[in-house]
């Protein structure tokens, strides 16, 4: 039988429990090399070199080289491990966070201004049946 | 003997810190949040205890996934603020208080609570922020401080029941410290937020409102929260709120004496992408 994971049923939304953290170990101790500001220098220079050792999988590695944040999640990464990726690219966490939504950094920083995202029709799975953000936007919704 | 006196409940999101450490206190943006926190200033300027516990989590600076303790307890005499991929915050060392520690490591642990004890470790935003948001830009912090690191980012982290009854033996712990000393203890993180996934973003003051008022009066029905209604309702980042309990648990209403007397709450949204709050108790034992 397997463990209860009630928090599977939150839309877009990716608990780092021990399965995600066991998925993700190589992927998140490599982002947290990048705390060391040596580590910083020697990725920027040379990312596919600094990649490479790191027993990650390719997946994994081509989610870091395109920072596909929910990729990079879904792969086992954790938010705060992986930050420090966008770290090394100059960014911070609006920027960082709203590459993962809808919304890009002006837009996501203007959300938040107006009061966040509202929990209205983003607790469940199926309230996102019909799409997520991202799909309601394209569709000219809300 | 050494008594807590107070706690105080706190955001400790990093851009609240980039604000005080570059002079942005007073821009458009960061105004009404800084506001709100003078009264606050304004009450810790007046109320500077000895040694403040300071619970908070680390944010992948300090421990890794190499070990995950759930509750590890701060040792040492100093404590370097961390370089969390940005550069370290320009504030000054953290100074612990290693017998207080030692005393509390001592009696928690034979109260049940399995603590990992830690020296030589940095400590990040989550330790530092709360003291610049009380304390602004000091050469040094006007008080000790023991850092208390919670597990709430590799599940499963403890409930808030287990936390609110860490607060309980940590109160227990110092009420036997022989030595004089004014304690405070500051539970962090929160409020609602959400870094990650497409639902990044969220906010939920009401529900952030009402948190704050079960934790000042029915802590120990709040303590019964479920962990996936903190994700639902408060964002997964929001889980840091149980984190506030342990605050709370060292209360003495929670031991047989009078209820709390809640000095300031200040509430405000976006700080970056989260909710801030700020809540002060003072204790009446
Ligand atoms: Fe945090």
């Amino acid at each position: 039988m397997g463990l209860d994971k009630p928090y599977l049923d939150i839309p877009g939304t990716t608990i780092f429990d021990t399965d995600q953290a066991a998925l993700g170990y190589h992927l998140n101790m490599f982002a947290m090399s990048l705390k060391d500001a040596e580590n910083r220098e020697l990725f920027a220079a040379d990312q596919d070199a600094y990649l490479d050792k790191w027993p990650m999988t390719e997946d994994q590695k081509q989610a870091v080289r395109d920072r596909d944040f929910n990729r990079i999640l879904e792969l086992g990464g954790n938010i705060y491990y992986c930050a420090k990726i966008g770290a090394t690219d100059g960014l911070n966490y609006v920027q960082i966070v709203s590459s993962m939504t809808e919304n890009d950094a002006e837009a996501h920083r203007q959300m938040m201004i107006d009061g966040g995202r509202s929990p209205e029709g983003n607790r469940y799975l199926h309230e996102w049946a019909d799409g997520d953000p991202a799909a309601r936007k394209e569709r000219g919704e809300h | 003997m050494a008594q807590i006196t107070a706690s105080v409940y706190s955001s400790h999101v990093p851009l609240i810190g980039v604000a005080i450490d570059k002079g942005m206190t007073q821009e458009e943006y960061f105004k009404p949040l800084f506001d709100g926190y003078e009264p606050g200033r304004d009450w810790a300027a007046a109320n500077t205890p000895d040694v403040v516990i300071l619970v908070f989590n680390d944010h992948a600076n300090a421990f890794g996934l190499d070990i995950v303790p759930t509750f590890a307890l701060g040792m040492s005499e100093t404590f370097e603020p961390a370089d969390e991929g940005w550069g370290a915050r320009p504030v000054p060392t953290v100074v612990g208080h290693p017998t207080l520690a030692a005393h509390i490591a001592h009696s928690v642990i034979q109260d049940d609570f399995d603590l990992t004890l830690v020296n030589n470790i940095p400590v990040d935003h989550g330790c530092t922020v709360p003291l610049s948001v009380m304390y602004d830009q000091p050469e040094a912090w006007p008080c000790k401080v023991i850092p208390l690191f919670i597990n709430v980012v590799q599940y499963p982290i403890p409930s808030g029941r287990r936390c609110l009854e860490l607060g309980k033996a940590i109160r227990r712990a110092v009420d036997s410290f022989d030595e004089d000393l004014n304690v405070q203890i500051w539970g962090t993180g929160g409020m609602s937020h959400q870094l990650q996934g497409q639902r990044a973003g969220l906010i939920n003051a009401e529900w952030d409102n009402a948190f704050f008022d079960r934790m000042v009066n029915d802590p120990e029905d709040l303590a019964n929260m479920e962990h996936v209604e903190y994700v639902r309702e408060g964002g997964s980042e929001g889980i840091e709120l149980v984190m506030w309990l342990v605050a709370r648990g060292a209360m003495s209403d929670l031991a047989g004496g009078a209820p709390p007397t809640e000095v300031h709450r200040h509430y405000h949204v976006p700080a970056s992408n989260t909710a801030a709050g700020q809540l002060i108790l003072e204790d009446n034992s």
